[in-house]
């Protein structure tokens, strides 16, 4: 499978990412945040990273920037998509995910190794975990505060639209512990702890992380998860 | 030319952590009485020829749009001189 990255100006962990994605057993594509088509690629990560420095608001500007058109009409095509960090603030301010990331609660920048849930394995992106299966993966951010509005909140609980949620003492006071969301359809992830720093066991945590990159994507997609 | 003010803040709902770090240092200087702080964004924007309605229109859509995220904060829009705030948004 054909997994594009983008890379923005600011952009750190694409690199990272295309090397998870190689691991995962996939073929990895390079992005830039200029193009205006997606080479043919079968689905998109944007990664973490400071994405046109986090001027203005985290996202807030890469969004507009031309190769998000064609992300934007992918995912709304089905096209699956996960946003790590940065790029879950991407995916928020795109409106392809409800909810914004402010700054975190304590104002320090938090990096640990972070106890996750899986709490629905039924996205292209989790499909490999067990439903509940408790990892540990990489989270560093500075803006991770997940923040919606009580309804919205409601309704991710009530639909299963919570994807991971934080164990243990909330890390940067993100609302209900959420860690990560997706869309109703359910191809567009946003998670805030970074999966690509967590598939080797030679650094970082262990190999939690390396589920998201699996051939678990290839499946969910050929088994019609996606809709 | 003209200039139009764009005021961004955070919605009253969503916590502050630079405007609660502001104001756990005014103590330190000195200064007392000071029950809250919530720190926002000035955009200033040099518009060509007068501010018409259609200018006002346009400056809005982009405050919306770019300048601010109605998911978690307001801008007000003020036309420098005027005084008179053109419209408060809460979305």
């Amino acid at each position: 499978m054909r997994i594009g990255v983008v890379t923005f100006p600011g952009s750190l962990d694409d690199v990272d990412a295309r090397r998870a994605v190689g691991m995962g057993g996939h073929e990895a594509v390079e992005l830039w945040h200029g193009d205006h088509d997606l080479r043919g690629v079968e689905a998109i990560i944007l990664p973490g990273g400071f994405s046109y420095g986090d001027y203005l608001r985290c996202g807030a500007i890469s969004r507009f920037s031309p190769v998000m058109t064609e992300v934007v009409g992918a995912a709304q095509r089905g096209m699956p998509v996960l946003g790590i960090c940065n790029g879950f603030q991407i995916l928020c301010e795109s409106h392809l995910l409800p909810g914004a990331l402010i700054r975190n609660d304590h104002r320090k920048f938090v990096c640990s190794d972070q106890r996750l849930r899986i709490e629905n394995n039924r996205t292209p992106w989790t499909s490999s975990y067990a439903e509940g299966a408790e990892v540990t993966i990489v989270l560093k951010n500075g803006e991770g505060g997940y923040v919606a509005d009580e309804d919205t909140l409601d309704r991710l609980e009530g639909e299963g639209r919570v994807v991971a949620r934080y164990l243990g003492d909330n890390p940067n006071g993100s609302l209900r512990a959420i860690a990560g969301i997706t869309n109703e359809r359910g191809n567009v992830v946003g998670l805030m702890p970074h999966p690509e720093h967590a598939v080797e066991d030679l650094c970082g945590p262990g190999t939690d992380g390396l589920g998201f990159f699996t051939g678990a994507l290839t499946q969910a997609v050929a088994a019609g998860l996606l809709g | 030319m003209s200039r139009v003010v764009v005021d961004v803040m955070l919605k009253p709902e969503i916590l502050d952590p630079q405007g609660k770090a502001v104001h756990g240092a005014l103590p330190r200087l000195g200064f007392t009485g000071v029950n809250d702080v919530r720190q926002g964004k000035r955009f200033e924007l040099e518009v060509e020829g007068e501010v018409t309605d259609d200018v006002l229109a346009r400056v809005h859509e982009l405050a919306g749009t770019l300048l601010s995220n109605p998911v978690i904060e307001d801008f007000v829009v003020h036309v420098e001189g005027d005084g008179a705030p053109h419209g408060k948004h809460k979305a």
